[in-house]
């Protein structure tokens, strides 16, 4: 019998998994496929686990997805959000961490909208951590569940051109995006206006483009990113419309495309900002594909990270 | 390490098997063959073949029981999972489970509690290429090519081209595996 070689207690960015990590945790995922296409979804092998989903940032998608995955494992799922927390009530993140641990959960997944909070909760707790979104730094399962899309129409991505369109700077999705599908062969570009680039995003062996047309030519798959309103406090374009005049893919710019391009998006979309609605629901959209990917994604990641805690302590 | 069967008499046995299989249950298309990982699969697929070969239109299915080991919880490194793939209605079946040995018999209990999320099988029956001693829990079978009178530090070890190369069943002591 095989057993797992995923040698981590945490998953906390793709940065630090191998690409047999993520070959290993994309193998799993595809067989909880056939769970969830079940009549009666639920299997038995999380019974007696208890996953606190830890949201300090709203989350709708994510928190639904990791909620639903935990649930058709049959581990116990509590979610936690900041909003009717005691940390509205002035209580430190880590007090508050302490305070979960000391009833015992098995695995705590984490939204914060600081870069490193699930890292800081890795390092104090017994407990596995999974970051489900740190500031713009990492949201490894996302990456996972965009990867296992690609796969699934494509086979491979090896030696596939991935472009990424939009915020680059404020996002998380990119970054783990960028770290998982160069780990697996593809080679990767960012196109966005240069006021929403970080300034060394070249160091990370990515092309850089600031025309969409120029951006989109060669690619095989596109990944467009949301325009994060509430994270942004100065606005880098005058104008959403001017944004989605020059950034957003609609029915003239698509024409310029590969003919069997994958248009893909994170969720939520600003329908007519950076996708138009015909775009998001016509036949090179796989968002749906994403969505259904992510549950199968996060029950693997909970199922190989389930006793690891005991492993590695 | 004695040899139990060779390759040139896997063929009577997987006929040995066909035919009580077909005994349990005479009409063909009530019988779904359900090959457990890693070596039930290849011989419930030998099955296939024969019953195929004689015109008779059998259902074929695979499972893998690690989301229903009882010993999950404990500390270690997760198994790896294989292909679940049963696309068939499982519902009034006679369900053929087809493993290479019967030992414990915690593989037969996890593999039905598989099965009966999937569905209410007409009955669920056990078809091992081996048994030896060592049950764990009230579970058996007769339909088995081999009975085996082990020592608990014995070993069966069951190949199949398929999975191992070649075609052989032996019994290997302590020291040996």
């Amino acid at each position: 019998m095989g057993s797992s070689g995923l040698n981590q207690k945490d998953i906390l960015g793709i940065e630090d998994l191998e690409r047999s990590d993520i070959e290993l945790i994309l193998q799993t995922a595809r067989q909880f496929e056939e769970v969830n296409k079940r009549a009666i979804k639920k299997v038995p092998t999380l019974r007696g686990k208890t996953v606190i989903n830890l949201f300090f940032e709203n989350s709708t998608r994510t928190r639904t997805s990791f909620e639903i995955a935990g649930k058709r494992l049959s581990a116990d799922v509590i979610n936690i959000s900041a909003s009717g927390s005691s940390l509205s009530k002035g209580e430190s993140l880590l007090d508050m961490a302490k305070n979960i641990e000391a009833m015992n959960p098995d695995i705590i997944v984490c939204r914060h909208s600081s870069a490193g909070a699930s890292h800081i909760l890795s390092r104090y707790l017994k407990a596995s951590v999974i970051n489900a979104g740190d500031g713009a730094h990492e949201h490894p399962s996302q990456a996972l569940l965009d990867l296992m899309t690609v796969l699934k129409h494509r086979g491979s991505v090896e030696g596939l051109n991935v472009a990424i369109v939009g915020d680059i700077s404020h996002s998380r999705v990119a970054r783990s995006n960028i770290y998982c599908l160069q780990k697996m062969g593809a080679s990767v570009s960012v196109v966005g206006p240069a006021s929403m680039m970080p300034r060394d995003i070249a160091k990370l062996g990515v092309k850089v483009h600031h025309r969409l047309n120029e951006g989109l030519k060669e690619a095989d798959i596109v990944m467009m990113l949301r325009i994060q309103r509430e994270r942004i406090v100065q606005s880098p374009f005058p104008s959403l419309r001017e944004y989605a005049r020059h950034y957003g893919i609609n029915h003239e710019n698509i024409n310029a495309l590969k003919k069997d391009v994958l248009i893909m998006h994170p969720g939520p979309v600003n329908r007519g900002v950076e996708i138009d609605p015909e775009i998001a629901d016509g036949p090179y959209s796989v968002i749906l594909d994403q969505v259904t990917n992510g549950v199968s994604v996060r029950m693997a990641l909970l199922y190989l990270l389930s006793g690891a805690n005991s492993l590695s302590l | 390490m004695r040899q139990l069967l060779k390759a040139e008499e896997f063929p009577d046995s997987v006929k040995k098997l066909a035919d009580m299989i077909q005994e349990e249950e005479p009409n063909a298309d009530d019988i779904a063959l359900v090959g457990i990982h890693t070596r039930g699969v290849p011989l419930a697929d030998r099955l296939y073949q024969h019953f195929t070969q004689n015109k008779k239109n059998v259902h074929i299915g695979t499972l893998d029981i690690n989301l229903y080991r009882d010993d999950l919880s404990e500390a270690g490194d997760k198994p790896i999972l294989k292909e679940t793939k049963i696309d068939f209605g499982i519902t009034g079946k006679t369900i053929f489970l087809v493993d290479d040995v019967l030992y414990t018999g915690r593989t037969v209990r996890a593999a039905m509690d598989a099965i009966f999320d999937l569905g209410r099988p007409k009955r669920v029956l056990l078809v091992v290429m081996a048994k030896r001693p060592g049950r764990e829990l009230p579970i058996d079978t007769s339909m088995t090519v081999l009975d085996v009178p082990t020592a608990p530090t014995d070993n069966i070890k069951v190949k199949f081209v398929e999975t191992d190369g070649k075609d052989d069943v032996t019994v290997l002591e302590k020291g040996e595996y």
